[in-house]
């Protein structure tokens, strides 16, 4: 084996990027009991409304959309606590902060996978618990396509509230303090989208506006959370 | 204030050694304080291609810090830090792209295998092949372990995975944290012997252990902590292991 000191040629951005997601996703794959957590969470906290409030359809149409949504932000915000921390635990993030590689490539990675595996599914199981909160086929049509712009837009900036947090031994409730501020836009014109597809107008305006917020922490947030990890390693 | 200087061994025996080269890494007046306590004052020293430097000092005295600074990872500290001539901020991306850092905490992942880890672990700063991952597991007698999740493993094995990255290494500089933590008496020669050969090459190594290292060529020693025998100037010129 030829250990002599020479120069490796280094891997493309685009290499590092499927390294780590894939490294991710494998890490996930492994530990799937911990991904239905969120899962379960969402589907809890939408089918216990029905009981504890009321099982009207007029209700529930009005409700349902609000509910979905805040229990998939819930949900989001339940998983973000382990997006570093394991890293942190083992001292994987301090190997990943010393590469050469722009950290936020890395960061971008670990959200995504985060996204891929908590996000996803949320998607996919919201229009059951559309059809259970009596919505429209097309409400719920809309329903999937802000949860499909919005949930990134959750992953992102809970990322920065992760990185921020994961040098505290206690970092849970830090999260949510420092996080749900940012939420509440998305949260408002998430719900605010299928309201007005429910009552027929139009939502070109809404959609739009979720872009530009998934667009703005799609290029912010990675940033952010690159510059908080630093900040988080370096005591 | 009680607190004694760190002192490095004099150039003078450096001179000796058969392969001392260029400067790597040179820290200048260095001070960090943690938990109102001062660690280390006025540190100053250099890192020179193939040149091994032992830190030591008692538990607590900031052996791990000081690499962490050394490393790039921790800011809390007062001085500067040169790279090659450069300061380490204006030089960061070839400081990090000649840097491997093993910390007290390996970075293996317990529910991965040592295949996964060292692809993870390698994959983001070089290109490796599985070819080369299973050499050097092989090498630090891992082999028939590769795809067996890391949390089966024992403590010394856990271990050796992180080393393997030693093996796949083309790193200038070696930072180790008490990297002989948990290895066999077998390991820690082939590990002293592995030092040995990468100082020949021109790479440099600083590292932690409380083990005895038997080097063959000389190697340096930092003394941290404020132990008397600090003080006296005898004691403070630590040079081990005489020049062949």
């Amino acid at each position: 084996m030829n250990t002599s000191v020479q120069v490796s040629t280094p891997p493309s951005v685009m290499h590092i990027f499927i390294t780590v997601l894939k490294r991710d996703l494998t890490l996930a794959y492994r530990r799937r009991q911990d991904l239905v957590n969120p899962m379960i969470f969402f589907i809890i906290v939408v089918s216990l409304l029905p009981l504890g409030v009321s099982p009207e359809k007029s209700f529930l149409q009005e409700a349902g959309a609000g509910v979905v949504w805040v229990a998939a932000l819930l949900a989001t915000l339940l998983s973000l606590d382990s997006l570093f921390r394991s890293d942190f635990d083992d001292g994987s993030l301090e190997q990943i902060v010393l590469t050469p590689q722009p950290l936020f490539i890395m960061v971008l990675a670990k959200i995504c996978a985060h996204w891929l595996v908590t996000g996803v599914p949320l998607i996919i199981l919201s229009p059951m618990l559309g059809v259970m909160m009596h919505l429209e086929f097309e409400t719920i049509k809309v329903l999937m396509l802000t949860l499909l712009l919005g949930t990134p837009v959750l992953s992102l900036i809970g990322a920065i509230g992760a990185a921020l947090t994961v040098g505290l031994k206690v970092g849970g409730v830090l999260i949510s303090l420092l996080i749900l501020p940012l939420y509440i836009p998305v949260l408002i014109f998430g719900t605010g989208t299928v309201q007005a597809a429910a009552n027929m107008l139009p939502i070109d305006g809404y959609i739009a506006l979720m872009g530009a917020i998934f667009a703005l922490s799609l290029t912010m947030s990675p940033l952010a959370a690159a510059a908080a990890l630093r900040i988080s390693l370096s005591n | 204030m009680s607190v004694v200087s760190p002192t490095v061994t004099q150039s003078s025996t450096c001179e000796l050694l058969p392969s001392s080269g260029s400067e790597l890494l040179r820290a200048e007046s260095l001070f960090c304080e943690r938990d109102e306590r001062v660690l280390f004052e006025d540190l100053n020293f250099s890192i020179n291609a193939g040149e091994i430097i032992q830190v030591e000092g008692p538990n607590g005295s900031g052996k791990t810090t000081l690499l962490r600074i050394m490393s790039g990872l921790s800011g809390a500290y007062e001085g500067n830090l040169f790279w090659k001539g450069e300061t380490i901020n204006s030089a960061r991306i070839d400081f990090l792209s000649n840097l491997l850092y093993l910390g007290h905490k390996p970075g293996v992942k317990a529910i991965l295998t040592p295949v996964e880890n060292l692809r993870a672990l390698m994959g983001i700063r070089q290109s490796v092949t599985d070819e080369q991952i299973h050499r050097a597991l092989e090498k630090v007698g891992l082999y028939g372990y590769e795809d067996v999740p890391c949390h089966n493993l024992s403590a010394g094995q856990h271990r050796r995975v992180a080393l393997a990255r030693l093996y796949l290494s083309t790193d200038e500089l070696w930072i180790l944290d008490e990297a002989f933590t948990a290895i066999d008496k077998k390991g820690v020669k082939e590990l002293e012997a592995l030092l040995q050969e990468r100082a020949h090459q021109g790479g440099a190594v600083l590292l932690t252990t409380h083990h005895e290292l038997q080097l063959e060529s000389g190697f340096k020693k930092l003394q941290l902590g404020k132990s008397a025998v600090v003080k006296e100037p005898v004691t403070t010129q630590v040079v081990a292991g005489e020049v062949r």
